[in-house]
């Protein structure tokens, strides 16, 4: 409604005291969208633009099939990218640190906004448990000091990061309520080797969902009960806000936070720097070759690249043509493969060449 | 964050005597109350120790994951300096200064203590903000409430200049939209307020003096005096543009670019264009697209132009052939790989159709539609992108009607499509009729290829297409 529109665009700028004299100590919003980039755009969007000196935010929210990786992690080590493009899930680098999780509309996450100085996950984390009590005493849920909550004291369902600025600061979490268990340890095993970096490693975890403890148990339950705890414990109504992650007007400049989230430069960009040390085995003609490469991946682009070809398997020139069009060059399997077909064009015409550097160029893209 | 050790050349003093002159009785009244201080030193700049803060939750170390900032760069207070990592959080440490960095005491991946210095900062002089000027900064108690750091609920971001700057034109900063980093109010800002107020373009205040009223008092006798002459134009302001040329190294698909168009540089073009009568095939295709809808396949008009080029390239092969380095040998080549150019968010690729003198117009919608898709996911396999032997792009689909094709090697021949207009023609009995007009451009390489031949082929394609009835003669 234009009354409920006016007065979330009241609250979500930065109020004067006067005009808060009836306000409470907090807000309750939930999104209206599944797009992973949207979402953590709104959380970024909060995070910058509101002051939660006089009030706490709680956003709820959920995605579509998605992998969320933390602030300082590998994607390559993390997940299966290529099974992630195949299956056309989304990769996502969030703000916060910590691991890698997987999202679907399964899985609920939970954003609690405060001061800097009000920052405590383990309240958040005992509100949740409190709230899944209330609903389902007979639930063995509890808080580990690795910020976790286990379900029968082994089963993680759910996990916690944070991001703390300068004056504002987030502790968002994910609960397992009915995600697909299968596709969630498919995407979550890397098939990449040799890859060695100090990126934040992901700790695995047996999981399970809510559902399977109890199946009267679905998503929206489960939201509208940590809602309600949340309303009781900052003395609010109990009442959620929906919010749409594209409305600029209500959120001004959240369309670029959102398309920034969505650039190769922050997803595979920001990783910290990497080196593949791996063994090509290219089956030629009968016989197998045993290719030893080396490549230093630095901001998402290779550094320095070795590949230990036998000798004249390629003429000199490509070789070195090869080696210097891959410096510098993104590691995507996309923009090698299109350096390959371009220096191809450029080379002699020789069918016995074209198939020894398409093997080579098709192994080499495998390990992006 | 505490200031561990203070250097400083100058600590805090009143004003010089030859700024107390200049001021008015109106300001010196708050004089007393006020406390100034020199930012600026003359000779050194204080460096100061910044401390890494407090994270909360007991936290007393934390690695450090990436710099924002490097030794020798400038930060503004609130400037993000680098980002840390503790036990899942991920915090931004912000400066609380403005200045120079002058050393950073931890490498990426170094673990940092809490309460132990992160960084060395030069607090400065040379920034032009705040030199050789003094900053009045006025006592909670007073009623100049804009002057305040936080109004209540309300944070404003502002350098003590631009505070200065506000509170002399009685501007309260909350009205102020910030246009700097993180909506930091910045001079322009204040500048462009002033200007919207008054209608004019105001000149900047000049460094040594400080009172406006004083300069108002002035204006208004002098206008009476001047009612005979003509309304002095006002100095306008000169903008500071600030943009920087940006410089990137040339890498992935446009180093791709360089290399494949240095090698077609070699090749001598020359161009052919004609113009198709595109009305017959408009028609068909109208009544075809349904069909091929209901088999799950969008058609466009590119399975045409391409399965016309095929037949056409069986009555000339030269044009589906390719020279060797040496310019010794000339291949015809038995497939018609036509590649199709696309353009991307990356870039221009060129997937081709395999095989195209054995396929049906219905199959290379099939395949074109497979090839759309993978380009535009990013996902074109090595095989799709290479072996091509001829080349069309539609260009036309963007713009334009004219255009001068680059050949690819090692291909000897390639077609640029124009758009599709709706043009006034002439028929047969002299009447004027609507015709749906594309122009091609061809570029063919002069080494084997002649005029004639590129005519002739061009003639045939156009027939092809401008009587789409004919090509069911020779399709094979």
């Amino acid at each position: 409604s234009l009354k409920n529109c006016i007065w979330l665009s009241c609250v979500l700028r930065t109020p004067k005291a006067c005009f808060w004299s009836t306000a409470s100590g907090g807000l309750i919003i939930q999104s209206v969208s599944n797009d992973v980039y949207q979402n953590l755009a709104v959380e970024d969007w909060i995070h910058d633009n509101m002051d939660l000196e006089k009030q706490q935010v709680l956003f709820l929210w959920r995605n579509s099939p998605a992998v969320v990786i933390g602030r300082h992690q590998n994607p390559w080590q993390e997940c299966n990218l290529r099974l992630l493009r195949q299956k056309n899930i989304k990769l996502a680098r969030r703000r916060s640190g910590g691991g890698t999780v997987y999202h679907d509309l399964g899985n609920i996450n939970l954003t609690f906004f405060t001061t800097r100085k009000k920052y405590e996950r383990m309240e958040n984390l005992k509100l949740i448990v409190k709230a899944l009590k209330a609903l389902r005493p007979q639930l063995d849920v509890h808080v580990t000091d690795r910020y976790d909550i286990l379900l029968d004291g082994q089963y993680k369902i759910s996990g916690t990061a944070a991001k703390l600025g300068r004056t504002s600061a987030y502790h968002h979490c994910t609960l397992l309520c009915n995600a697909d268990k299968f596709v969630l340890s498919s995407v979550l095993k890397s098939p990449y080797r040799g890859l060695k970096s100090n990126a934040t490693p992901s700790v695995p975890a047996s999981v399970k969902n809510l559902f399977e403890e109890d199946p009267s148990l679905t998503s929206e339950i489960l939201l509208d009960a940590i809602a309600k705890e949340y309303a009781v414990q900052h003395q609010i109504d109990h009442h959620i806000t929906l919010i749409n992650p594209a409305d600029e007007i209500l959120l001004p400049g959240i369309s670029n936070k959102t398309k920034e989230l969505q650039t190769w430069d922050w997803l595979y960009g920001k990783t910290p720097k990497f080196s593949v040390s791996t063994c090509l085995n290219m089956a030629y003609k009968g016989s197998v070759l045993d290719i030893k490469v080396n490549m230093d991946v630095k901001h998402g682009r290779i550094e320095v690249c070795n590949i230990d070809l036998p000798e004249q398997w390629l003429p000199p020139g490509l070789y070195s043509e090869l080696v210097k069009s891959l410096t510098g060059s993104k590691f995507c399997p996309n923009e090698t493969t299109t350096l390959a077909a371009t220096l191809l064009r450029v080379c002699p015409q020789d069918d016995e060449l074209h198939s020894r550097w398409s093997l080579l160029c098709e192994n080499m893209i495998r390990l992006m | 964050v505490c200031i561990h050790r203070v250097r400083s050349c100058g600590s805090i003093r009143f004003i010089k005597s030859k700024y107390v002159c200049v001021f008015d009785k109106s300001a010196l009244k708050f004089s007393h109350q006020q406390r100034l201080f020199r930012t600026s030193a003359v000779s050194c700049g204080q460096i100061v120790q910044f401390k890494l803060s407090d994270i909360g939750e007991g936290i007393t170390e934390v690695t450090v994951k990436e710099w924002y900032v490097k030794e020798g760069d400038s930060v503004s207070q609130f400037d993000s300096i680098c980002e840390v990592q503790s036990d899942k959080a991920s915090v931004t440490i912000t400066s609380r200064y403005d200045g120079i960095i002058r050393k950073l005491h931890y490498n990426i991946d170094d673990i940092a203590f809490v309460g132990k210095p992160l960084v060395d900062i030069e607090i400065d002089a040379s920034k032009g903000v705040a030199s050789e000027e003094d900053v009045v900064e006025t006592p909670p108690m007073s009623h100049e409430e804009h002057t305040h750091q936080e109004i209540k609920g309300h944070k404003t971001l502002a350098t003590p200049a631009v505070r200065r700057l506000a509170m002399e034109n009685n501007i309260k900063l909350s009205e102020i939209v910030g246009t700097g980093k993180d909506n930091r109010i910045l001079k322009e800002d204040i500048l462009n307020y002033l200007a919207k107020q008054t209608g004019a373009i105001l000149p900047p205040s000049p460094k040594a003096e400080i009172v406006p009223p004083l300069r108002k008092t002035e204006a208004v006798p002098a206008a009476p005096k001047d009612k005979a002459r003509k309304i002095p134009v006002p100095v306008s302001r000169p903008i500071a543009f600030s943009g920087k040329d940006r410089t990137e190294p040339v890498t992935g698909f446009q180093k791709a670019m360089v290399k494949t168009m240095s090698a077609a540089l070699k090749i001598p073009h020359f161009g052919y264009s004609d113009e198709v009568d595109l009305t017959q095939l408009v028609r068909l295709r109208e009544e075809l697209k349904p069909l091929a809808e209901m088999r799950g396949v969008k058609l466009s008009f590119m399975p045409f132009f391409i399965k016309a080029a095929s037949l056409g390239l069986l009555q000339y092969p030269i044009l589906n052939s390719s020279l060797d380095e040496n310019c010794q040998n000339v291949t015809y080549k038995a497939s018609h790989n036509i590649g199709v150019a696309m353009d991307t968010e990356q870039g221009l690729i060129v997937p081709n159709v395999k095989n195209v003198q054995v396929c049906s117009v219905f199959d290379i919608a099939v395949e074109l539609n497979r090839l759309q898709s993978l380009g535009s996911a990013g996902q074109l396999g090595t095989s799709d992108l290479t072996g091509g032997t001829f080349t069309l792009s539609n260009i036309g689909t963007i713009g334009g009607t004219y255009a001068k094709p680059v050949i690819l090697p090692p291909e000897v021949a390639i077609g640029a499509l124009g758009k599709i207009q709706a043009l006034p023609r002439f028929n047969g009995k002299g009447e004027v009729f609507k015709a749906q007009i594309m122009n091609v451009s061809w570029s063919a390489d002069h080494r084997i290829i002649d005029g004639a031949t590129m005519a002739r082929f061009s003639n045939l394609w156009k027939s092809y297409l401008e009587n789409p009835a004919s090509m069911l003669l020779d399709l094979k």
